[in-house]
């Protein structure tokens, strides 16, 4: 006999990410989740952001790694509030995951959450967390041509971060090549260049970030 | 990517639904998987086979209809299939596509073999 079930393969993972939008938008909180290769510079990123808006927004970090605490730390020393998530192995966050760590949070406390995914080009595009928008950064030393080996994650993105702009004399990036093949994938994206350690061209980013919270703001009517 | 995840939540929601009917086994299960996700045919039945002796789903068929790409022209208005790599209008060039389908990941159904079905016999 056939029973017809329709039913998504991820429905655990839906459902929990339902709730957890729900929560963020009860409580006026943005949800970041920033996606990166390891050492594009996830980190270093959320550092530069922390100290771009933490004058306007309360801002709070979650932390998804395979294993140590060493990132949450780096954030907490900022005097910022993070969770850090080891998966113990997965490579990739989930949306119950993201349920446990904003409750070791004051969710009331937090106008802009980040949550840093674990360190993958594949993986963490297909799942949805609950997040407002998902953000990829992608850094000059890895090669301009990982549109073409990763193109899920560029055409998800809804902003793309291009991190160690200033290493661009040292590598051969045809950085012409590389903005084609994103707006090829995803036509409206844009492109920060940054140097997020050196704090440079933080400021179109952070422009970006800003208008979409506000939008989202408004979109939820506060 | 997750193939051993996604078999996992494959067989959880299967075999849920054939217990609900009191099923004694499952002879086929349906899934369509969106070109546009990460998910590798391969890794999806070795994750099958590993994972379903001793359960309801024990020898069953995996069966896996693959969802092209489709977007639609924000342009021209033009709808179109493609793969993952190139998301351009065919007929206007335009990049302002919306995409509408290639991302699924669904279980469509499941085949199952009931008690009452069985008098020929060959089934306990």
């Amino acid at each position: 006999m056939k029973v017809e079930l329709s039913k998504p393969i991820f429905d655990r993972n839906e459902r929990f990410a339902a709730e957890n939008r729900a929560l963020f938008n009860e409580h006026g909180v943005f949800v970041l989740d920033l996606l990166a290769s390891p050492g594009a510079g996830k980190t270093s990123t959320i550092l530069a952001t922390i100290a771009a808006l933490r004058d306007r927004y309360r801002i709070a970090v979650i932390e998804g790694d395979i294993a140590s605490d060493i990132d949450a730390q780096k954030i907490k020393a900022h005097g910022v509030p993070a969770v850090q998530i080891n998966t113990g192995g997965a490579c990739h966050l989930e949306s119950d995951m993201i349920r446990r760590a904003v409750d070791a949070l004051e969710i009331a406390e937090i106008d802009l959450l980040i949550i840093e995914n674990v360190g993958n080009l594949v993986c963490p595009t297909d799942f949805d967390l609950g997040e407002h928008a998902k953000v990829m950064i992608l850094s000059v030393p890895e090669g301009h041509d990982k549109p073409y080996k990763y193109p899920n994650i560029f055409a998800r993105a809804e902003a793309v971060i291009l991190n160690k702009y200033d290493t661009m004399p040292v590598f051969d990036f045809d950085e012409a090549e590389f903005r084609d093949v994103v707006r090829r994938l995803n036509a409206t994206v844009p492109v920060f260049p940054m140097s997020a350690t050196i704090g440079q061209g933080i400021e179109g980013w952070s422009e970006w970030l800003t208008a979409r919270i506000e939008a989202q703001r408004v979109a939820i009517g506060r | 990517m997750h193939e051993m995840g996604i078999v996992s939540g494959i067989l959880t929601a299967s075999v849920e639904a054939a217990a609900r009917e009191n099923a004694t086994g499952i002879n086929e299960i349906r899934i369509r998987v969106g070109e546009l996700t990460e998910i590798i045919d391969d890794a999806l039945c070795f994750a099958f086979e590993a994972l379903t002796p001793g359960t309801l789903a024990e020898g069953a068929t995996l069966l896996v209809e693959r969802v092209p790409g489709r977007s639609v022209c924000a342009e021209c208005g033009n709808s179109f299939n493609h793969g993952r790599f190139d998301v351009t209008c065919p007929q206007c060039e335009s990049f302002l596509c919306e995409l509408v389908e290639g991302r699924e990941l669904e279980i469509e159904s499941i085949d199952i073999d009931l008690p009452d079905e069985n008098d020929t016999g060959e089934t306990p």
